[in-house]
């Protein structure tokens, strides 16, 4: 088969597989970038709280999460939730191992790193809020939940925007380690089809220009909703 | 007060109980087999572009099911997640071009070996391999300890100071630890298709490997300046084989497949399937 | 608990750190210089060198380090033009090769922080620093590199202790660091995670030491902004 033939979409032609491993990137990259930030905005709350032990965990999260290498985090979080389920399923009389659905370990995973590095950038927006603010809308006597909704978190998003993008082009990237799951997304199938047409270059290169262009794509988006939070703020190069 | 917490006590000891029995409780009735494939070392097994496993492996094993009458399942698993899959349960058996070592034998059972093939040298023409002693022949270590040692000597000769290529954790990879560190420099690939690459490119003078995987890297177009030399090994540290990975509590799989796999070997079944996907024959001789 | 296969394969893990630290200083080096490049390009107002840093940043930032590596290391090598060029002397090493890629990658990212801190001196300043009368190079010196420097710490943080994390690819070009030696000692003996373990814990270590350091570093540098008391 030609070089370029080996993409088509005919028998044969891996485009189509190529395609369906990239949308599932994108699905799992999505999903962990959204755990991501649940666990990073509650890290974050831990550690802006100021009480010792949530504090505590805040960082010892963050530390052990950003310290260890992301392969292993994949590993214990895939494995050990399966083990969890088994035992349970065992528990109630079923035979044999329950596997994690390879997508929800996979986008827990992701997320779970992410949620690490999201922390750490929540809190710096949080410290880049000018206080004046907080201290005028308690003063006008908003209760918390009025001020997280109308002042904090619409601030927050709005510096935190530059450090979400960039994690969640790290969020697309980590999503090729997961292949350890099982799950096809991009790498996993470039690897697949280099291992079982004996053709590496184009397997790699081609999964590396859908990476690419997922890329292009998705940081378009990321950049309007920066233009748009950023209205207004004076820099000092352009 | 007190019986609710007997009560939540003893429900805790119940599901605790369980945890610790259920997975030993039952013996288990082999219905389904769970077998793990990388589907990325064709031609052993590999994935055509709808996803389905193809390759010599996973004929054999829908055979070998057949035989012993269970349903197969192959499903995809790359290698790094390979070993704790079989331990979590995941899948019953490994059959993933994997070699049958001592070190391994540690932690799982293997099945009698389903593939003997011998370890060959691919070079380009001009290397001093294709004047070594012993090239060109089949050189059985176990049975023929003498001509075994001239070829080793032959190879280390012929090898010396130049760089050998071998794929990391195989048979070869360990036969170059134990002969030619210090004579040649070894390098140790993740895959055989990058050491394959290099090869071409130069950067190593030859690689060692399986004889279905150099014959076929031969075949290629851009491998013309490539050929196989010098002595071809078996026996020894080659002899062992490829085999299933099957967890040690599983030893009446393991003798399930056993008996399986001599009957396929005695009916010319696992030869005529070598044959179709290797163009050689590598059935186990016993 | 086998604790002479624990003790073997924690020193077989620890023989590898060298490859790993030394192929991450060095790229981690040459990452700075190439994304000062990067950055300068970037700024310089000259259309053509801001649309190739724009190009530079987002292929390198936007395909996985795997594939670079990959590239650099066989795609070059398979170009008949390369092997017959100088570079070959270069390239055809492996360690040259892991170094360079990491490299290239690192440049990207370091250059976006870079970026991101220049952003973040306030204008103001630099208006100031304009109607004092400072030339441009002066006003480097002593306004923009300082205040950009503590801006850029806690990114610049992160990013070493990813590239730390990226040096476990180069088992992919026949460099055998910490990780891979973990995974190569679990493909021979079979041991599912006690090789993955030890590694863990050496990583999570010496990332450990890196984060004090720069977080150490900050707070030298920025007496103002330590935390009010609330």
């Amino acid at each position: 088969m030609g070089d370029l033939a080996i993409f088509g979409f005919g028998p044969g032609g891996w485009g189509l597989a190529l395609l369906e491993g990239a949308l599932m990137t994108l699905l799992v990259s999505a999903c962990g970038l959204l755990i991501g930030g649940a666990i990073g905005g509650l890290v974050a709350w831990a550690r802006l709280s100021g009480k010792l032990i949530a504090g505590g965990v805040g960082q010892a999260y963050a530390a052990l999460f950003r310290g260890l290498p992301e392969l292993l985090i994949v590993y214990f979080v895939y494995f050990g939730s399966s083990a969890l389920l088994t035992g349970a399923a065992n528990a109630l009389g079923h035979e044999g191992f329950v596997g994690v659905p390879s997508f929800a370990a996979g986008a827990l995973a992701v997320g779970v790193i992410s949620g690490a590095y999201q922390a750490e950038v929540f809190r710096a927006a949080y410290l880049a809020m000018s206080r004046g603010e907080l201290e005028a809308a308690v003063s006008v006597g908003m209760n918390r939940a009025l001020l997280f909704r109308r002042i904090i978190a619409p601030q927050v998003l709005r510096f935190a925007l530059p450090g979400l993008g960039n994690l969640w082009q790290v969020a697309l990237k980590d999503s090729s380690l997961i292949s350890v799951t099982g799950l096809t997304e991009l790498m996993r199938i470039s690897q697949v089809g280099a291992g079982s047409t004996h053709r590496p270059f184009a397997f790699y290169l081609g999964g590396a220009a859908l990476y690419l262009v997922m890329t292009i794509a998705t940081t378009r988006f990321f950049d309007v909703a920066e233009a748009r939070a950023t209205r207004g703020m004076r820099r000092a190069t352009g | 007060m007190a019986r609710k917490f007997v009560k939540a006590l003893g429900f805790g000891a119940t599901l605790a109980a369980s945890l610790a029995l259920a997975p030993t409780a039952f013996a288990k009735d082999w219905k389904t087999v769970v077998i793990g494939m990388e589907g990325a070392y064709e031609p052993w097994n590999g994935t055509d572009p709808s996803g389905k496993i193809v390759g010599f492996e996973p004929d054999l094993v829908m055979d070998l099911c057949t035989r012993a009458g269970f349903e197969c399942k192959i499903i995809a698993q790359d290698w790094d997640g390979m070993i704790p899959g079989l331990k979590a349960g995941k899948f019953d058996v490994i059959m993933d071009g994997m070699s049958i070592t001592d070190e391994r034998k540690k932690e799982i059972d293997f099945s009698k070996p389903y593939a003997v093939s011998p370890g060959a040298f691919l070079a380009p023409k001009d290397s001093p391999l294709a004047k070594a002693t012993g090239a060109g022949a089949l050189i059985n270590l176990d049975k023929d300890a003498a001509a075994g040692d001239a070829a080793i000597k032959g190879v280390q000769a012929a090898l010396k100071g130049k760089t050998l290529g071998v794929q990391v954790s195989t048979t070869h990879s360990n036969f170059a630890s134990e002969h030619l560190k210090g004579v040649a420099d070894v390098k140790e690939y993740k895959t055989a298709d990058d050491r394959d690459l290099d090869l071409k490119s130069g950067r190593i003078d030859a690689s060692l490997d399986d004889y279905t995987v150099v014959a076929a890297t031969a075949d290629k177009p851009d491998a013309k300046d490539l050929a196989i030399l010098g002595p071809r090994f078996i026996g020894g540290m080659f002899g062992a084989g490829t085999g299933m990975g099957i967890r040690k509590s599983d030893a009446d799989l393991t003798a399930k497949f056993d008996a399986a796999l001599a009957a396929a070997v005695a009916d010319g079944t696992v030869k005529k399937l070598s044959e179709k996907w290797f163009k050689l024959d590598i059935a186990p001789q016993s | 608990m086998d604790f002479d296969f624990i003790s073997k394969t924690f020193v077989r893990l620890l023989a590898a750190l060298p490859l790993t630290l030394s192929v991450w200083f060095l790229s981690v080096v040459l990452g700075a210089l190439i994304a000062a490049g990067v950055t300068w390009m970037r700024v310089s107002g000259v259309k053509p060198l801001e649309w190739f840093a724009r190009v530079y940043v987002l292929v390198f930032r936007g395909t996985p380090l795997l594939i670079q590596l990959f590239v650099v290391y066989y795609g070059l090598a398979s170009l008949p033009a390369v092997r017959a060029s100088f570079a070959w002397g270069f390239l055809r090493d492996a360690f040259n090769c892991a170094v360079l890629a990491l490299a290239l990658c690192t440049a990207a990212y370091q250059a976006e922080i870079f970026r991101g801190a220049l952003l973040a001196v306030p204008h103001g300043q630099v208006e100031a620093a304009r109607a004092c009368g400072m030339s441009r190079l002066l006003m480097f010196r002593r306004i923009i590199f300082p205040i950009a420097l503590r801006h850029g710490l806690p990114a610049y943080s992160t990013e070493m202790i990813s590239m730390v994390k990226s040096t476990a690819l180069v088992s992919l070009v026949t460099l055998w660091d910490v990780m891979s030696i973990a995974l190569k000692i679990r493909n021979d003996t079979l041991v599912t995670y006690l090789p993955l373990i030890l590694a863990g814990a050496i990583y999570f270590v010496f990332n450990y030491i890196i984060g004090a350091g720069f977080l150490a570093l900050e707070r030298r540098l920025s007496p103002h902004l330590r935390p009010r008391p609330s």
